[in-house]
């Protein structure tokens, strides 16, 4: 075993040498290169971050058609560092009112709901956090957190605004948590286990060809929870200001601001771990755990694409519409595809793999396709009740 | 004392403490938080018993759901966010007396019990709980019955709540 192979083993087994080296305790020892294994984690991610500012302000400029930052050091890249400073040294504010303690701990929950769900990636075989046997759930679990820490911070900043918007988010995040749920049952079916590391060994085809329909849910349903256009009814300036986090300056607002970067850059990394095969890409992952954190990292930048090209070309929609959308819409057609998927998977579990593979997409296709015509049906009746039978205008050449 | 010890009662003495404070704060947000404190603490209790998935249903149950439900119900509900009326009645005793002497009467109950000073065995490797666990909820030999009933039951309880609410044109 060499450290090409298998890094963090070879890196724990060395320091907890050099610590009881030292003469301490072996469990202390270990304790520490635990903690300081998780320190190290974070930091990349932050480090990661601050470039995510860089990254999200340079696609959006593409998609308005502009250039974006491009006045400090090459392409821009050193205005993210300016950004951060200005963030810190300016001045720090607390509304007359507001509950101090509940105040201050919403910006440090959020931005913790974020990263404690890197506890359970797998960014190459031999490298992950924690092997959960439930890691599929603690997606929803740390997914409270970050509901916890809105409506917190809605509540504490005194202000109506501040409220409106956290009742909004969180009606939005409990809402959308339900397909979700149902949506990753799905990965579970197939792989028949919860474990993350288990459903990537077990993707030799990618979950996305296999059930299309049920990574479209889960991305809509990533899209709502992080509050993001065109569920970003949360912060609609135009009403609310900026919602939930109207009264916050200086670094809480970064945190805020940071945290849902990198949380839609996560949910891209768990789209791709999912249902796009994680670190896996035709066997490369075998030649070194590097590439394999590599090739995790672009799935995941090309998953954090996909929600930031439906951010920047769609409009809000209202609470209504989104509540409709949810309940009406979404939860019965991801209920029923769960169902559709365990009963296919039970059919033809023997079967061989092309027929799987074919069944399975096909049953897709079918669902949707069903889906889409029963809300047709149910729209254009609405349309008739409200505005009298429609004529069909036929196209004028 | 082991270190799992050291953890444990750090968590016990945080859950009671915040169950404590759930009781005794005036102020109804901050009791709904002090409770989602509370639900945290046993939640890390389910973890150090090598009890995951009961960790992670907790905390998505009971935090994601029932405490946001409880801040909902206080925000929409109430004016004023501070209860100015005595905690307590005159049959305070009553209640504290009851509580006592549910205590002891559980520790002379656990006393008389030979696991109560073990440690527990070790879990064997490959051992998998939560397929057992979803194999004992779903086979007819076992708790499928309760299992279903209670989903019944809950369905019921939404039917209800939905019809309750149903505005009627």
């Amino acid at each position: 075993m060499n450290f090409w192979n298998d890094p963090l083993k070879v890196a724990a087994t060395w320091l907890e040498g050099i610590f009881t080296g030292w003469g301490m305790d072996a469990v202390l020892a270990h304790v520490l290169v635990v903690f300081l294994g998780v320190f190290l984690l974070v930091t990349i991610l932050m480090v990661l971050d601050i470039f995510l500012v860089w990254i999200e302000r340079k696609v959006v400029a593409r998609f308005q058609d502009r250039i974006g930052p491009n006045r400090l050091g090459p392409f821009g890249l050193i205005q993210p560092f300016a950004d951060i400073i200005k963030l810190i040294i300016k001045e720090d504010t607390t509304p007359d009112g507001a509950d101090k303690v509940v105040y201050n701990l919403a910006p440090i929950l959020s931005m913790m709901s974020v990263l404690i769900l890197w506890a359970v990636v797998p960014l190459a075989p031999v490298m992950l956090g924690i092997d959960l046997n439930v890691g599929v759930l603690f997606l929803i679990a740390a997914g409270a957190i970050g509901t916890l820490s809105i409506i917190m911070a809605g509540w504490s900043s005194n202000n109506k605004f501040a409220m409106i918007g956290g009742f909004r988010q969180v009606a939005v995040m409990v809402a959308f948590e339900v397909p979700m749920l149902a949506m990753l049952m799905i990965p579970t079916i197939f792989a028949s286990s919860m474990n993350m590391n288990a459903i990537i060994e077990a993707q030799n085809i990618w979950y996305f060809i296999i059930s299309p329909l049920g990574a479209l849910i889960f991305l809509v349903a990533a899209i709502a929870e992080l509050g993001r256009a065109p569920f970003d009814l949360a912060e609609g300036e135009s009403e609310l200001v900026a919602g939930f986090n109207i009264e916050y300056s200086g670094m809480k607002f970064g945190m805020f601001y940071a945290g849902e970067l990198l949380h839609a850059f996560t949910f891209g990394g768990f789209w791709a771990i999912l249902f796009f095969g994680g670190y896996r890409f035709f066997g490369l992952e075998q030649v070194s755990p590097f590439l394999a954190i590599l090739i995790l990292v672009i799935k995941a930048m090309v998953g954090y694409w996909v929600i930031m090209w439906v951010k920047y070309t769609m409009m809000r929609i209202r609470i209504d519409q989104m509540l409709g959308f949810n309940w009406k819409f979404l939860t019965p057609l991801s209920f029923a595809l769960v169902l559709v998927t365990a009963l296919m998977n039970t059919l033809l579990r023997g079967a061989d793999s092309w027929l799987y593979v074919t069944g399975m997409f096909l049953s897709n296709v079918v669902v949707g396709w069903i889906a889409l015509e029963i809300a047709r049906s149910v729209a254009r009746r609405e349309r008739e009740r409200l505005e009298g039978p429609t004529k069909v205008v036929e196209a004028q050449h | 004392m082991t270190g799992e010890q050291i953890i444990f009662l750090i968590v016990a003495l945080f859950t009671l403490g915040s169950a404590l404070m759930v009781v005794t704060t005036r102020n109804l947000i901050h009791a709904a938080l002090w409770l989602v404190a509370t639900l945290f603490g046993v939640a890390v209790i389910y973890a150090l018993l090598n009890a995951g998935f009961m960790a992670v249903v907790q905390v998505v149950v009971y935090i994601g759901a029932i405490a946001i439900l409880f801040i909902f119900a206080v925000m929409l509900t109430r004016k004023d966010l501070r209860d100015n009326t005595p905690q307590t009645n005159k049959n305070w005793w009553a209640g504290a007396l009851v509580a006592v002497l549910t205590f002891a009467g559980l520790v002379f109950t656990l006393q008389g019990w030979s696991g109560f000073s073990k440690t527990a065995a070790a879990i064997p490797s490959g051992f998998d709980a939560i397929s057992q666990l979803g194999e004992q909820l779903t086979s007819p030999a076992a708790y499928v019955l309760p299992f279903e009933v209670a989903s019944v039951l809950l369905l019921a309880a939404l039917v209800g709540a939905v019809y309750v609410a149903f505005n009627k044109k």
